[in-house]
């Protein structure tokens, strides 16, 4: 790096869990309803209503913690982070405080383009807390109504806090793109940050070599991101702020309170926000409506060998024992648990792994993404896909003509078969292929001299004819062919 | 002989056997209401039409051999702070003076499941915090052995419609003895149930660790038989207990043998009215000649019982009210005064060039919130609020709420041990007889004092009893309590009925 100093960074994200129904009550948890529609009295926090635990929320941030290698402590308790807000409506969070449900895991990340060193992130905690409503600031009319909607209220929430182990905002990146990945192969999230199921927020500030020693410029937390590239472009726009007002100011880590900062995507800056000074006592004291939850080091064995296989070690058997490249498995898995599931069918299936991962990583994302339709929605399916690899692997269908056959199959939907017969593919007989070219070779002999005076591409056209007069002829083999030919003087 | 004379038991008993109705004893209850409460004000609400018209269907359904639950066509009277959808709950709080729920807490769902008549809605402290129900935002409730002292509370209007005759069951709740200390100075029988005996869904809350929903009734038999009806486990509240529960009104009469009484060493200490001594000294005499045997124990962290108490009840208390908020239900600060007062600030302020106060002024929303909850608590539940606050603040939590958790630990172990060595613990439930009403107005100190030997049961989850044992030489009823190892509300109150039957108490009438 070439800068005069390292950004540190760290991040938090919330994951909105995907169960059927809220944290603490029984209400839907989907996204997308007629405001007010998804309530009861108790995530409307009505006089005398309680909460009780989902324990199917429970199971999924056990799940999370247990992939992000956490430590899953025996016991963990329900906590209440109080403040006024009108999308609060019981005046404090139920969250989780001093004894979060999971602790210490770490997440590796590499980069495809060596930008920088594989690492581990270390992941700080993981706990769950429920999500507040949304307030909608009516400024057309320009009565400043706010109102308030209460379908979010509630919803299961797991914050993942990471340490502040990155050093760039490539890195920042990389991180939440294997995060991501990660919540959806175990399916825990569907991570759709435009809805809001995914939600990051960056804390950052610059470390200094100077004359004087070591500095460490004051951490700014920053909000409002809505895309992964968003959090690089404030990452950086944020690290180049800080460094001219350290220059400017010279103000270290410590001076000042932390500062909270929004990003604004319209300008590409980040805009300082009220700081955090007034609002820092949370309260926070022991649910006492709910009881705390225990969880045996058996039970977290039970879902660590029910995981299944994570990404990070797909990628892993995919290159160690089916000999794909580590760009190839990167590729691959990084399509996510619905592509990589139907590879993994096709590779199978065929035998061919390799094959199949140029298949997939090609024609196949290529027509879904003009197609755009999800893969279990696809024309060809992952059997089809093994089918016509076999075909092409035992010698019935010349490697040149399987495109053709591809197209077949995804507009017309054949199967492999039809498509071949409908083409007219034929094993094509080695001396019928052998009279075609010494035909071709006598109707030719300029091309003949050009090849014996060592232009060998002079024989590309007559590739060309022996097609035409036999689709099924393999190019390679008759160009194979005809240079024998001419090589023996026949 | 009036049909308010007979008990609940008897009441229920004549229903069965079709030779009264419900819609006369409910119209006998509704009579003795309007001749006295207008004296007592042990009512916030009571609705007659509602009463009667669900009295007639009870009759009719049992007429028709159709199946009844276990109160049918028993008045009942619920303390105002049990949700019900059918009427408002307000809390005694000029906060929720109009609000209703739209739904009913486990406890309202089950009295109407089993065809309680629910006769109306009884006065008490504001959110259950005072010890006279004169912290109420709407009337005062007079004692009825006496209308110028208090009933006791919070659920003073509980426990005064039990004494003066105007129901035969009432519901009311106990944070730290709002049920036995009104039933107590009201000489009638209320009892708190243990932590999660009862569901608390719907239970405004107090203090969520400590709340539990209780009967009152004019003796033993009939406090169980309601108890029947409201206890057993609740799967919308996480802290119910999934424990069976007994048939109590059933095995009520059959006496303890070989009960062993534990008489608290530091109940009998100074400040204990010397009648009230003599009163409880008598009554273990009582259980003596039965063959009980009564044995001196020690609970050594029962003096921190009170200061533990307002340390955590407040600071729950502090959380749970956050919700009053005038954001979405509830009272809410007007508009345009709020808007004027803001505008008037402002001016005052920029006339006086005062930067940083104008700076920091409130914005809207920050005022509601100040105006709405000034306006719609009274002084007591600010004062909790405020301590609540306090004691879980950052730098405080320790000294305060921790500290406070950890005593509370030690003061349950305290009983652990004892009910090593006895069966039940016996003594008084409040050091003095009713006070007069406005005693203690200026002097909350002396009011949290009226907790003492109540609020350890709340602190340690257990049950606990308060049934007559005498009158004072001025006439004023004298309360017993018992206290119980969890879940033994089946010894609890079947060591009561012992007492009772021995005595005649509880069948003293009142004067008005």
């Amino acid at each position: 790096m070439s800068t005069p100093y390292t950004t540190i960074i760290g991040l938090e994200v919330h994951v909105q869990l995907a169960t059927q129904s809220k944290l603490f009550c029984g209400c839907p948890a989907q996204f997308g309803a007629e405001p007010n529609t998804q309530t009861c009295p108790v995530c409307m926090g009505l006089p005398g209503s309680l909460p009780v635990m989902n324990r199917a929320a429970y199971e999924l941030s056990l799940k999370t913690a247990v992939a992000l290698h956490c430590e899953i402590p025996t016991f963990t308790k329900w906590d209440r982070k109080q403040y006024f807000y009108p999308d609060l409506p019981k005046g404090y969070q139920i969250s989780q405080f001093d004894l979060p449900m999971s602790a210490n895991g770490y997440m590796k990340i590499s980069d495809d383009k060596g930008r920088f060193e594989p690492k581990k992130v270390g992941i700080t905690r993981a706990h769950l807390e429920e999500d507040a409503g949304k307030s909608i600031h009516d400024e057309v009319t320009g009565k400043a109504d706010s109102e308030i909607d209460l379908n979010r209220t509630g919803t299961p929430l797991l914050e993942i806090v990471s340490e502040p182990d990155m050093r760039s905002s490539a890195e920042a990146r990389a991180y939440l793109q294997e995060l991501k990945l990660l919540l959806t192969y175990i399916g825990v999230s569907d991570c759709n940050m435009q809805e809001g199921s995914l939600r990051v927020d960056a804390n950052v500030n610059l470390h200094l070599e100077t004359p004087v020693g070591h500095v460490a410029t004051p951490i700014v937390e920053i909000k409002n991101m809505n895309s992964f590239r968003a959090v690089q472009q404030a990452l950086d726009y944020e690290a180049k702020r800080q460094y001219r007002v350290w220059q400017e100011t010279g103000q270290k880590l410590g001076d000042s309170p932390k500062q909270t900062r929004g990003w604004d995507d319209a300008t590409g800056k980040t805009m300082a926000q009220r700081s955090k000074e007034e609002s820092s006592d949370y309260r926070y004291f022991p649910d006492p409506d709910l009881v705390p939850v225990r969880t045996t080091a058996e039970r977290v064995e039970e879902v660590r060998a029910a995981l299944g296989e994570l990404p990070a070690d797909l990628r892993t058997r995919l290159t160690a024992t089916h000999g794909l490249s580590a760009y190839d498995a990167d590729v691959l898995v990084n399509q996510g648990p619905d592509i990589v599931k139907y590879f993994l069918l096709a590779a199978e299936t065929s035998g061919d792994y390799k094959g199949a991962c140029n298949w997939v990583t090609q024609d196949i994302l290529r027509s879904v993404k003009e197609q755009d339709v999800a893969i279990d929605q696809f024309a060809v399916s992952a059997l089809q896909l093994a089918a016509l690899i076999t075909a092409i692997n035992d010698g019935q269908l010349p490697k040149p003509r399987a495109k053709e056959v591809f197209e077949l199959m995804l507009v017309d939907r054949m199967d492999v078969a039809a498509a071949i017969n409908t083409l007219g593919i034929e094993q094509v007989d080695e001396s019928a292929l052998v009279t075609l070219c010494q035909d071709l070779l006598r109707a030719n002999p300029k091309i003949v001299a050009d090849v014996q005076n060592g232009k060998h591409q002079a024989i590309g056209p007559l590739v060309g004819q022996a097609k035409k007069k036999n689709p099924n002829a393999d190019p390679g083999r008759v160009r194979e062919i005809c240079l024998e030919l001419v090589a023996r003087g026949e | 002989m009036s049909l308010i004379n007979s008990t609940a038991t008897e009441a229920l008993d004549l229903l069965a056997k079709g030779q009264i109705t419900s819609v006369a004893l409910t119209s006998a209850y509704l009579q003795r209401i309007a001749d006295t409460d207008d004296q007592i004000g042990a009512f916030l609400r009571v609705d007659a039409d509602a009463a009667l018209a669900r009295a007639a269907q009870i009759d009719q359904r049992r007429q028709a051999k159709q199946p009844l639950g276990k109160l049918a066509g028993l008045p009942v009277a619920v303390k105002d702070v049990l949700c019900d959808s059918q009427t408002q709950t307000t809390c005694g709080s000029q906060m929720l003076a109009s609000y209703r729920p739209p739904y009913d807490a486990t406890v309202v769902a089950r009295l109407k499941s089993a065809d309680a008549v629910l006769l109306g809605r009884t006065n008490m402290d504001e959110f259950a915090m005072g010890g006279s129900t004169e912290n109420s935002a709407f009337q005062l409730t007079r004692n009825p052995w006496d209308l110028n002292r208090t009933p006791g509370g919070s659920s003073g209007g509980a426990a005064a419609c039990v004494a003066a005759g105007m129901t035969p069951l009432s519901i009311g709740s106990d944070t730290g003895g709002s049920i036995r200390q009104p039933a107590g100075l009201c000489g009638v029988v209320g009892l708190k149930p243990t932590y999660g005996r009862v569901s608390r869904y719907g239970l405004v809350a107090f203090a969520s660790s400590l709340d539990q929903v209780g009967p009152l009734a004019a003796n033993t038999t009939d406090a169980a038989l309601l108890l029947e009806a409201i206890a057993g486990h609740d799967t919308q509240d996480a802290t119910s207990l999934d424990a069976p529960v007994p048939r109590f009104s059933a095995e009520i009469d059959r006496p303890l043998t070989g009960l062993r009484i534990g008489v608290v060493r530091e109940h009998f200490t100074t400040g204990l009215d010397g009648e009230i001594e003599h009163a409880v000294r008598r009554a273990l005499d009582v259980y003596q000649s039965q063959g009980a045997t009564i044995k001196e124990i020690s609970l050594p962290h029962s003096k921190y019982a009170v200061a533990t108490y307002y340390v955590i009840a407040p600071s729950e208390a502090s959380s749970n009210l956050a919700r009053y908020d005038g954001v979405h239900y509830g009272h809410r600060t007007d508009r345009a005064e709020l808007l004027d007062e803001l505008a008037t600030e402002q001016k005052e302020l920029e006339s006086a060039g005062d930067r940083e106060a104008l700076k920091n002024i409130d914005n809207g929303l920050v005022r509601m919130y100040r105006r709405s909850r000034a306006e719609g608590f009274g002084p007591e539940v600010k004062r909790r609020i405020m301590l609540g606050a306090y004691a879980l603040s950052a730098g405080y939590y320790d000294a305060y709420y921790l500290k406070g958790l950890k005593v509370r630990r030690l003061i349950r172990q305290d009983f652990d041990a004892a009910f090593q060595q006895v069966d039940l613990i016996a003594g008084p439930v409040t050091a003095q007889a009713a006070f007069k009403l406005g005693e203690m107005a200026g002097d909350p100190l002396a009011m949290y004092l009226v907790d003492l030997y109540t609020v350890s049961a709340n602190l340690a989850g257990l049950p606990g009893i308060s049934l007559p044992c005498g009158f004072t030489q001025s006439g004023l009823p004298i309360g017993l309590q018992l206290q119980a190892p969890p879940l033994a509300e089946d010894t609890l109150l079947r060591g009561a009925r012992m007492y009772e039957q021995a005595t005649e108490w509880h069948k003293k009438k009142v004067p008005i």
